[in-house]
């Protein structure tokens, strides 16, 4: 079986089947991570361009990791070196970038919808590595593959994804991928936080961090950033941690095998304790390590590696 | 030869309440008789002979006043790469418009009177549709200081309008309203409330929350349109609301009429047209401002045009180069190249039963006449021989290659559409013929 599209925009534009073929194959490669020589020849004489046009050190780091295993050249533009700062349009980019003939090419930018000008324009396989507001597939990916590692399954389980939902990519592609796979998903922040009509994709919408974990299976925590409190988001960090950080009191609700996720970085006693983000329930570190087993498996299924 | 005869087409005229097949004879650039079989019976010289007139036989077409555009942006001068103000004119005249109303929001700001004069020098030295300036409300329309507007009518303004800002100080707003009612000129408002809008580049809906884009709430909108009622009541002036997409928008309006409130409105062709879906795939060429909203606000415009409170179909043409929109959607410019569409898209309301022909005419012609105050939108003998024909049958794909405005920035690139100005007349001139 192959992936149907030529490129990897989001989440929403995957079948169930192209999804379980993403996480088998992640999982196949899981094991060259843990050799002596990290090292297959999969993609040698590839070339993997990583274009960050947005601040990004882990996503950047797993994707170039990834490919090197796969013995593909990685090469890494970043927005401060990019012709983009000098007026550049993201199109002249791609066109020129296209000119040098690359075999993938793994976008992040801070515009959602980035990556769709680019798949249309180019003829090389797109990864979104993060556009906006709108996706992070690759997350959405290692987050499955995390909670089917230490679940065995995702159908069924009752997961939380509690914080910003309205500006966060990783809760809109988990959404769309947890659905799909057959979880049961609560989101839960301050209504501030709540897109419109968030309910319409078949979500349970709560307020109240208590009311959203009681009984979950996994709880997925996103990060807060500090500046929403300008745009009048919330009150402050303070009364934010307050109310929606989870602790080792309110974890108590949820599930006694409970596993506790956040995509990082983390902000320690705002959205997560800290001895909740090293404690047992954590799996924080496993989405880390999983996040290059699937990237791996991406730029393999789409450069049609043999 | 100056004269035509325009034979046998169906004569729709609100003004004067005429639907029927009948003759309309131009002599000199106005409209010299109207009636059945004028040539015949002799209404001319009994002397006159067949060879004196130019006879266009339009047996099927619909022989309309001529379309005004009480919204549309040339862009000339300070963005000529978007549009001129010959391109503007001949998408105009091609569209089936015979005059169009110009929004001030060029560089430099139409915030005095040599850039009015400059504007209607130009549109004169094109010699195609008839260009009406609209002044800006505040200098540089930055919503501090009004303009002049005793001097900018004099040099030709014909509505004052801070499009595409609004008016954020209620103050000022309350002086212009006063002040353009003393001159009897219409202020036309761009209703946001920038707080609730700011950082949004689509409608805030559930595509919005699918696609990760900031949102604009309707409210913005609303709000605005509030607060601009309340000052028009308590002024007892007359206020004109550009461009309503919402139909919050439309429910206040119709409110604020039925007390007495001197408010008319207009929309345009993409609010009854589409919704925030078209937007889903970040298609720019859907992105618009105020943003294309829900279908429950295309169900209340619709309605709102039925009932009348809203009185006018404007084009709120907003051409832009690709440069400017094939860019990432938040960065992409806003506003859809729309002179060449509107009629077509409007003529679906007629289609659908929600206007009768009469009423669409009304509302794309005698009704912005009587807003902006200018002589147009009739087919009275003795007044200016603008006038539209269209042909109602007509099928058509919206075809980038064909429009003439400079800008190519459609949503309905590739739409098939039903019914097309054949023919624009403007003071007895004919400056499009469609072959």
């Amino acid at each position: 079986m192959k992936l149907s599209k030529k490129d990897l925009l989001g989440i929403r534009d995957l079948t169930v089947e192209e999804i379980n073929l993403i996480l088998e194959t992640a999982e196949s490669f899981i094991e060259v991570s843990t050799r002596d020589i990290k090292k297959v020849p999969t993609l040698r004489g590839k070339t993997v361009i990583n274009l960050f046009l947005e601040a990004s050190t882990r996503t950047r780091t797993s994707f170039e990791i990834a490919g090197k295993r796969l013995s593909a050249d990685t090469i890494n533009i970043s927005s401060t070196t990019s012709s983009i700062v000098k007026g550049e349009t993201l199109i002249d980019t791609a066109r020129n970038l296209e000119a040098m003939n690359p075999d993938v090419i793994v976008i992040r930018h801070s515009a959602a919808g980035a990556p769709q000008i680019l798949a249309r324009i180019m003829k090389q396989p797109i990864i979104n590595a993060g556009d906006g507001a709108h996706e992070h597939p690759t997350q959405a990916l290692l987050d499955l593959m995390t909670i089917r590692a230490k679940k065995g399954k995702v159908a069924g389980l009752k997961v939380a994804i509690v914080g910003d939902i309205a500006h966060s990519r990783v809760a809109r592609s988990n959404i769309y991928g947890l659905t799909k796979m057959g979880a049961h998903v609560t989101v839960a922040g301050p209504a501030t936080m709540m897109p419109r009509y968030i309910d319409r994709m078949g979500v349970t919408v709560c307020y109240r961090l208590e009311e959203a974990i009681r009984d979950a299976d996994i709880i997925m925590m996103l990060r807060i950033q500090t500046e929403r409190q300008q745009e009048n988001l919330f009150p402050s960090l303070r009364e934010y941690a307050n109310y929606f950080c989870l602790n080792g009191e309110n974890i108590k609700l949820a599930k006694d095998d409970v596993l506790v996720m956040h995509p990082g970085p983390i902000n320690r006693g705002v959205e997560i304790a800290p001895e909740i983000a090293d404690g047992p329930y954590s799996v924080i570190l496993d989405q880390v390590t999983n996040g290059v087993a699937v990237r791996m498996a991406l730029l393999y299924l789409l450069t049609g590696g043999k | 030869m100056d004269r035509l005869l325009l034979r046998g087409g169906r004569i729709i005229d609100p003004s004067q309440n005429i639907d029927g097949e009948m003759d309309l004879l131009i002599e000199g650039g106005k409209i010299a008789a109207i009636g059945k079989d004028i040539y015949r019976s002799g209404v001319d010289s009994p002397k006159t002979s067949v060879a004196d007139f130019k006879i266009l036989d339009l047996l099927g077409m619909v022989v309309a006043p001529g379309l005004i555009d009480m919204h549309t942006h040339l862009r000339e001068p300070g963005f000529e790469y978007r549009e001129t103000i010959r391109t503007g004119s001949e998408a105009a005249s091609h569209g089936g418009f015979t005059s169009v109303a110009c929004m001030p929001n060029t560089r430099p700001v139409n915030d005095n009177r040599s850039v009015t004069e400059f504007i209607i020098r130009r549109a004169a030295e094109c010699n195609l549709v008839n260009v009406y300036p609209i002044a800006a409300i505040s200098r540089g329309s930055k919503g501090v200081t009004m303009t002049e507007f005793w001097d900018l009518k004099n040099a030709g303004a014909v509505a004052f309008s801070d499009d595409g800002k609004p008016v954020t100080n209620s103050a000022l707003m309350r002086r212009a309203l006063e002040y353009a009612s003393s001159l009897d000129m219409p202020i036309i408002s761009h209703c946001e409330d920038v707080s609730l809008s700011a950082g949004g580049t689509i409608n805030e809906g559930l595509v919005s929350t699918e696609l990760g884009l900031a949102g604009i709430p309707d409210v913005a909108e609303d709000v605005m349109v509030a607060r601009d009622i309340i000052i028009s009541e308590f002024t007892g002036t007359v206020l004109h609301i550009a461009h309503v997409s919402t139909a919050g928008a439309v429910r206040l309006i119709r409110d604020a009429r039925e007390r007495g409130v001197k408010v008319t409105a207009e929309t345009a062709p993409h609010y009854f047209s589409l919704t925030d879906e078209a937007v889903k795939e970040f298609d720019t060429n859907a992105k618009v401002y105020p943003p294309l909203r829900s279908m429950e606000d295309i169900i209340a415009i619709k309605e709102g045009l039925r009932d009348g409170t809203i009185a006018a179909i404007a084009s709120d043409h907003a051409p832009h180069a690709i440069t400017d929109k094939e860019v990432e959607f938040e960065y992409a410019a806003s506003g859809i190249a729309g002179l060449e569409t509107a009629l077509a898209l409007s003529l679906k309301l007629v289609t659908d039963g929600i206007l009768t022909l009469n009423q669409l005419i009304e509302k794309m012609s005698a009704n912005p006449a009587r807003i902006l105050h200018i002589p147009k939108g009739t087919l009275q003998v003795g007044a200016d021989a603008d006038i539209t024909v269209i042909d109602l049958e007509k099928v058509w794909t919206v075809d980038p290659h064909g429009l003439r405005s400079k800008g190519k920035n459609s949503p309905f690139l590739g739409w098939t559409v039903k019914g097309k100005a054949i023919l624009t007349i403007v003071g007895g001139g004919i400056k499009h013929r469609e072959t």
